[in-house]
């Protein structure tokens, strides 16, 4: 099902929880919401879920504005960050619930809970009640819970953020498989970046109400449109920068505050006639060399399994890069930098706008 | 250290002790009084003033029909109220804990002002109020059992009760409904529920501890309620078992504390048993009551 939210608002008081939102969400894509806790993404899936009412704007399903349609009549399954299971309830009247209240034949619940409870490998707690049952299973009984009324919408609210970090990974593929085999059109609510960039297939980031990119993954880490985008996705999260631009012969350089200067390739002008900008750059696109590169101290390293995280400083400024473990690096040593020029962001110090895509 | 922990554990047993002694001097002088002719003290005497005149002769007025017949009266005034009391209390209590609309708060804080408002104040306006109702064709005194819910019934007088228990009830059942997460409730929602149907098979099975507490609350209110039926069931056929007490008071004849103690602990037997096997519930109530901040 096609969703399409139209400038919606919604006020809390005086307070807008989400302000102008326009999305467009295609026939069986997944849209992860991002952003920090407090920025309206929940609000949004509950104003689609249709337990609040928008103070403004249209929620469209297809071609229908469902506004004012009760939460039963949307067709959409929610999973909830706390499970929300049913407590005096046995794992079986859990998943029969929706299907009871659909007044289906009762041989038919019958094998339909059990055919979702074997497809999520819960099939041999049918008995117990949502206590017993560890946060794992029970995530599990939730998302049957929301599956098995095929639903033509799933919602999702931040439902892997009470498990383990292992159990998450295990989660996150099972959730980005079934909604593939499916095809159900799914929102999901997070604000863990690295659960946005591996499931969803575009990302909604939003900041205080405000919609603040909405794109691919790929593209949301490579051409953030905003300082807040470029801040947020990514981890390690990327180097930010004052710098002052200044040409000579043609060649533009970023000067650093300490004096040391770069060149800015012509591939990453910066759009703008201002002179002290913002330039961000990535960890991983940072490397010791031997060679020519800006001069700086270690402060210390800290090690991350994969790569070492180090963090120097030169002058006043504080840089983190990615290092090869095997490249013996210790605090205090001197370390040359060399900067992935290619990967250089520019933006605006007042607007917080990309000076390179927008 | 041995000492220190005796001391501090023995303490707290030893001041509660003290503290409670009237009132366990109270029920065992009843109990022992209900035995004897006279007693003096705890001492039960014979004309002789030495120990002895025990008797079972207080007992009985058991024989006689009208205890029975207000006992059965006093049943239906505490279920009626406890019914009545939970039903209101349950669905108040969750609009206002659930829904917002214009004047929740000042439902709110107007119930928690009745609360603290002594009922024996509004005995006088409610007299005038029941008179009223007893006006109305069949609803004031028309129906079987509880007679009616006009002045001199059993339906009036639960009518009365239950209101003067709303309050109470009310600021209960919403502090056992704040405390159940939002996210149940929008499930059932979503999973196709209508607000109703999410009320009766989700909420109320989250809330059961507090309506047990309400229920056995309640029904101890109304089994040991004096001042409402005594003032609003003036015929003795009418009346509960608090008021028959309060007959044999006020009878011009010398006062027969044996019978009077044996019919006090007739009324109370019931409550003690009940309150035996219910007070985990009746914990919860003080428990959950704390919760009930708007």
């Amino acid at each position: 099902m096609k969703i399409k939210l139209d400038n919606l608002t919604k006020h809390f008081g005086k307070v807008a929880a989400v302000n102008d939102l326009t999305l467009d969400i295609k026939d069986g894509e997944f849209v992860a919401l991002l952003g920090p806790s407090g920025c309206g993404k929940t609000t949004t899936m509950l104003m689609i879920a249709g337990i609040y009412k928008p103070t403004k704007g249209q929620i469209i399903f297809e071609d229908n504005i469902v506004n004012q349609w009760a939460p039963k009549d949307r067709h959409i399954g929610m999973v909830f960050q706390s499970y929300a299971l049913y407590p005096h309830m046995t794992v079986y009247q859990n998943l029969a619930y929706p299907l009871i209240l659909k007044k289906r034949p009762k041989e038919e619940i019958k094998i339909e809970s059990q055919k979702v409870a074997d497809l999520l490998g819960i099939g041999h707690l049918m008995d117990r009640k949502p206590g017993q049952l560890s946060g794992g299973q029970q995530q599990r009984v939730a998302l049957g819970r929301a599956l098995i009324k095929k639903p033509q919408v799933l919602l999702f609210d931040e439902p892997l953020s009470n498990l383990d970090a292992r159990l998450r990974i295990t989660m996150r593929s099972m959730i980005k498989k079934l909604q593939k085999d499916l095809g159900i059109t799914s929102i999901y609510v997070t604000h863990d970046q690295v659960e946005a960039m591996t499931m969803a297939d575009r990302i909604a980031v939003m900041k205080d109400g405000v919609l603040q990119a909405f794109t691919d993954p790929e593209d949301l880490h490579d051409r953030p449109r905003t300082l807040f985008v470029a801040q947020f996705v990514g981890n390690p999260p990327m180097n930010l920068f004052d710098v002052e631009l200044k040409e000579q012969d043609g060649i533009l350089s970023a000067i650093f505050g300490s004096g040391a200067s770069i060149q800015i390739p012509n591939e990453r002008r910066p759009k703008t006639s201002k002179k002290i900008i913002k330039m961000g750059i990535r960890p991983q696109d940072i490397h010791s060399t031997n060679g020519t590169g800006l001069e700086s101290v270690i402060s210390f390293v800290e090690p991350m399994g994969r790569d070492n995280l180090i963090v120097t400083s030169m002058g006043e400024l504080d840089i983190h890069f990615l290092e090869d473990p095997g490249i013996k690096l210790n605090a205090d040593d001197k370390v040359k930098l060399k900067f992935d020029l290619n990967t250089l962001q520019f933006f605006d110090k007042e607007t917080e706008l990309s000076l390179l895509w927008t | 250290m041995k000492i220190k922990t005796f001391f501090s554990k023995s303490f707290p047993i030893v001041l509660l002790t003290v503290l409670t002694l009237p009132i366990i001097l109270g029920f065992l002088w009843i109990l022992i009084s209900t035995f004897s002719t006279r007693a003096y003290g705890l001492l039960p005497v014979g004309p002789d003033g030495k120990f002895g005149g025990l008797t079972l002769n207080n007992w009985q007025f058991l024989s006689d029909k009208a205890i029975w017949y207000v006992t059965l009266n006093t049943f239906i005034l505490a279920t009626g109220l406890t019914i009545g009391v939970v039903a209101v209390s349950a669905m108040a209590g969750y609009s206002l804990s659930r829904i917002k609309f214009p004047g929740r708060k000042g439902i709110l804080s107007l119930s928690l002002v009745l609360h603290a408002f002594p009922s024996a104040t509004l005995i006088i306006a409610i007299y005038f109020v029941l008179r009223w109702i007893s006006k109305i064709p069949i609803l004031g005194n028309g129906i079987p059992l509880l007679g009616g819910f006009g002045y001199n019934t059993l339906g009036g007088v639960i009518l009365v009760s239950i209101a003067l228990q709303l309050p109470l009830g009310i600021w209960l059942m919403k502090g056992f409904f704040d405390s159940v997460s939002w996210d149940i409730e929008r499930a059932s929602l979503i999973d196709g529920s209508s607000r109703f149907r999410t009320f009766r098979e989700i909420m109320i099975p989250q809330i059961k501890p507090g309506i047990a507490a309400l229920s056995i609350f309640s029904f101890i209110q109304g089994w040991s309620s004096f001042i409402i039926p005594y003032s609003f069931m003036t015929s003795a056929s009418k009346a509960t078992v608090g008021t028959y007490l309060n007959n044999l008071l006020t009878e011009s004849a010398p006062v027969n504390y044996g019978e009077l103690a044996a019919v006090g602990l007739f009324q109370l037997l019931p409550v003690l048993v009940f309150y035996i096997f219910t007070q985990k519930y009746l914990l919860s109530i003080f428990a959950g009551g704390v919760k009930g901040t708007s």
